[in-house]
């Protein structure tokens, strides 16, 4: 991690995640091999803060970069990170078809039910009866859907070997967070194929409450949406 | 000695990308270049390099960013509607500065149109295409030959300018069969370091390859550099054919199927004493106005000839700077111009 | 007995005042401060140093690496 404050507001879960990211790649002593896709979203800043080698992705493409530059380089770690409208809305065909290849990378797919960097909008991951700057009425099923989960959507292809879910609303669940990206980056190391850590993260500002209220909505409304756990492991 | 053999111009071009060391192809199946893909698909195999049929134009030319970014020659191929869909990738290769090869077999359009042969992706191919202000150089072949030259060449200034390069074919030029020929011993040409490219930061400060400029000023001065780049590029890569332009009182100028065309035409003209040349753009972008400029100062005349309702039209009225000595004829919609409509229209001038 | 030295550190200039690391402190020893940093943020502040147990649950939550616990 450089030593630069983040561009993040009080409380986001974004400097949390980069952190544990690079907690995990120190203690695996991965730093000279690993490369790593920034997505378009809040997060784009992330090369900012990571002293790997970092580049971007058109918004939602970053599996396709990803793919391409494990292919060139099958030897390093490579890694995507991103938000829930980058996967799980304008790249959802690059995050199916790359589970689906079972291409050798990791994603580390942070879920905060919301767009941030834009202004609040909706995202197909947001909760039903959440407000929103684009569903001000609060999203509602007829209209804008059900809560996207990606997680069980991609356990189905054969192609994809580690799933889990995991949040970061409190110190146990950090903990076991910063395992699961450990496994998903000895998955890779392994040879072993597709997998992906999804984060349950905090977004204060556009959820309209403090951190530590934040942190408490998780745990009370978010997790009764998207249960915690290993989704698929054949690692 | 030469390897000679009968090709279809996309199997050409697929073999010059082979030839020009690439080693990461990704493309998704569309008409008239189903062959590029297909050929591909056997080729990098065998040179035991990547081949992906993506799931989608998007998909495919930001897997070209991906290998680009991680140092490897790259390229991917498709047909105008799914150009239109990689214009998102080739404004991220431009703005991030890297090297990159598409091809572009046209067809009729617009929206899904037909699989007609067209050129009516001209404006697309050289004025941006993408968002931003950027070009692409785009090389206009008009034999199989040339699908095979300038594939292998557009490998090699991708790499020496850091910019995407566009071959801008038509879809006869990629079912048509000629005879196409290169040394045997032929080896990838301009080979050069990348150290900026994303190999893991051993021994050396971490890289970060992006568009993204936030500062102040930063993206300005960022465009700045890229316009440099780009009057280089015109400075130094104009590439184009004339025919008998020296006497000539009208000289026609088309590209790629339709300067094919118009030099059957030509020949059939001169005999019949006609004193009339042809000037064949090799490069689109950059443009040879500077050419076309010399041939107005003789006092010609110009005929301009394409698959589409006047798009290079426009540069060679910047060029020429008279419109009332340039006549234009152009088919629509997976037209082609006929012979008998060129040398009707040369005889009106 | 000897006194007992904490070495937790809180570099204000990094704090954002999210006070998720009060929230998780087992021992109650971190609090906002009276006093805003350069960037008008109201930082967390360390109580009772000899109090801290070094659990690094505080640093563990912290989303800006603010506080190290050596």
């Amino acid at each position: 991690m450089k030593d630069a404050p983040t561009h993040y507001c009080p409380g986001c879960g974004h400097g949390l995640v980069h952190r544990l990211i690079c907690e995990c790649i120190d203690e695996m002593g991965l730093r000279d091999t690993t490369i790593a896709v920034a997505p378009v979203g809040c997060a784009v800043l992330a090369y900012d803060y990571w002293d790997f080698d970092t580049t971007e992705a058109a918004h939602g493409r970053t599996p396709a970069v990803a793919t391409a530059i494990k292919r060139v380089h099958p030897k390093n770690l490579v890694f995507t990170y991103q938000g829930d409208g980058d996967l799980a809305a304008i790249g959802t065909a690059e995050i199916i078809h790359a589970g689906n290849r079972g291409e050798n990378i990791s994603v580390i797919f942070v879920n905060n039910g919301v767009y941030g960097m834009t202004g609040g909008q909706m995202a197909p991951t947001t909760l039903l009866g959440q407000r929103t700057a684009t569903s001000q009425f609060t999203r509602r099923s007829d209209k804008e859907g059900f809560p996207l989960k990606i997680m069980e959507m991609m356990q189905v292809l054969p192609g994809v070997t580690y799933l889990e879910r995991t949040s970061i609303h409190s110190p146990k669940e950090v903990i076991n967070a910063k395992r699961a990206i450990k496994k998903s980056f000895q998955t890779q190391i392994n040879g072993n194929g597709f997998s992906m850590v999804e984060i349950i993260s905090p977004c204060p500002t556009y959820w309209g409450m403090t951190p530590v209220r934040s942190m408490k909505r998780i745990k009370e409304e978010v997790m009764e949406e998207y249960e915690l756990g290993v989704v698929k492991d054949a690692s | 000695m030469k390897t000679r053999y009968l090709s279809t111009g996309n199997e050409a071009c697929a073999e010059g990308a082979i030839r020009a060391g690439c080693q990461f192809y990704a493309g998704y199946p569309i008409t008239p270049q189903n062959e590029i893909t297909a050929y591909m698909s056997r080729r990098m195999e065998e040179t035991g390099w990547t081949f992906i049929q993506s799931e989608s134009e998007l998909s495919a030319i930001s897997m070209v960013f991906g290998a680009s970014v991680a140092g490897a020659r790259a390229m991917t191929s498709s047909s105008s509607p799914g150009i239109s869909l990689k214009q998102e990738g080739i404004s991220y290769l431009a703005g991030c500065e890297l090297p990159g090869v598409i091809i572009n077999v046209m067809r009729g359009g617009p929206g899904l149109g037909n699989i007609s042969t067209a050129q009516s992706d001209y404006f697309q191919a050289t004025k941006g295409g993408g968002h931003g202000d950027y070009h692409s150089i785009v090389y206009a072949p008009a034999s199989v030959q040339e699908m095979f030259d300038f594939t292998y060449k557009a490998f090699a200034k991708a790499d020496e300018y850091r910019t995407p390069v566009m071959i801008l074919a038509d879809g006869t030029l990629g079912q048509m069969m000629e005879p196409v020929e290169f040394d045997d011993d032929i080896e990838p040409s301009g080979r050069v370091t990348k150290p900026w490219a994303m190999t893991g930061a051993k021994g050396r400060k971490a890289n970060s390859v992006k568009s993204l400029l936030l500062g102040d000023g930063v993206l300005e001065r960022h465009n700045e550099k890229l316009q440099e780049k780009y009057n280089e590029i015109e400075e130094k890569e104009v590439m184009y054919h004339d025919h008998d332009t020296d006497d000539a009182d009208i000289v026609m100028v088309a590209y790629g199927t339709t300067g094919r065309i118009a030099y059957s035409c030509m020949n059939k003209l001169r005999e019949e004493g006609v004193k009339i040349g042809l000037f064949r753009p090799q490069t689109l972008w950059p443009f040879p106005y500077k050419e076309i400029s010399h041939l107005a100062a003789q006092g010609t005349k110009f005929l301009v000839i394409e698959m589409s309702s006047g798009q290079m039209l426009q540069d060679v009225r910047m060029a020429v700077q008279d419109d009332k000595r340039i006549s234009f004829w152009g088919r629509l919609g997976g037209g082609i111009p006929t012979e008998e409509e060129i040398i009707e229209t040369v005889k009106k001038m | 007995m000897a006194e007992k030295t904490c070495n937790l550190k809180i570099d204000i200039e990094r704090c954002k005042g999210c006070l998720l690391c009060i929230e998780v402190c087992p021992v109650k020893i971190l609090k906002a401060s009276e006093h805003v940093n350069k960037r008008g943020i109201q930082y967390v502040v360390l109580t009772d140093p000899e109090k801290c147990t070094g659990c690094t649950l505080c640093a563990m939550m912290c989303p800006d690496c603010a506080i190290t616990i050596e």
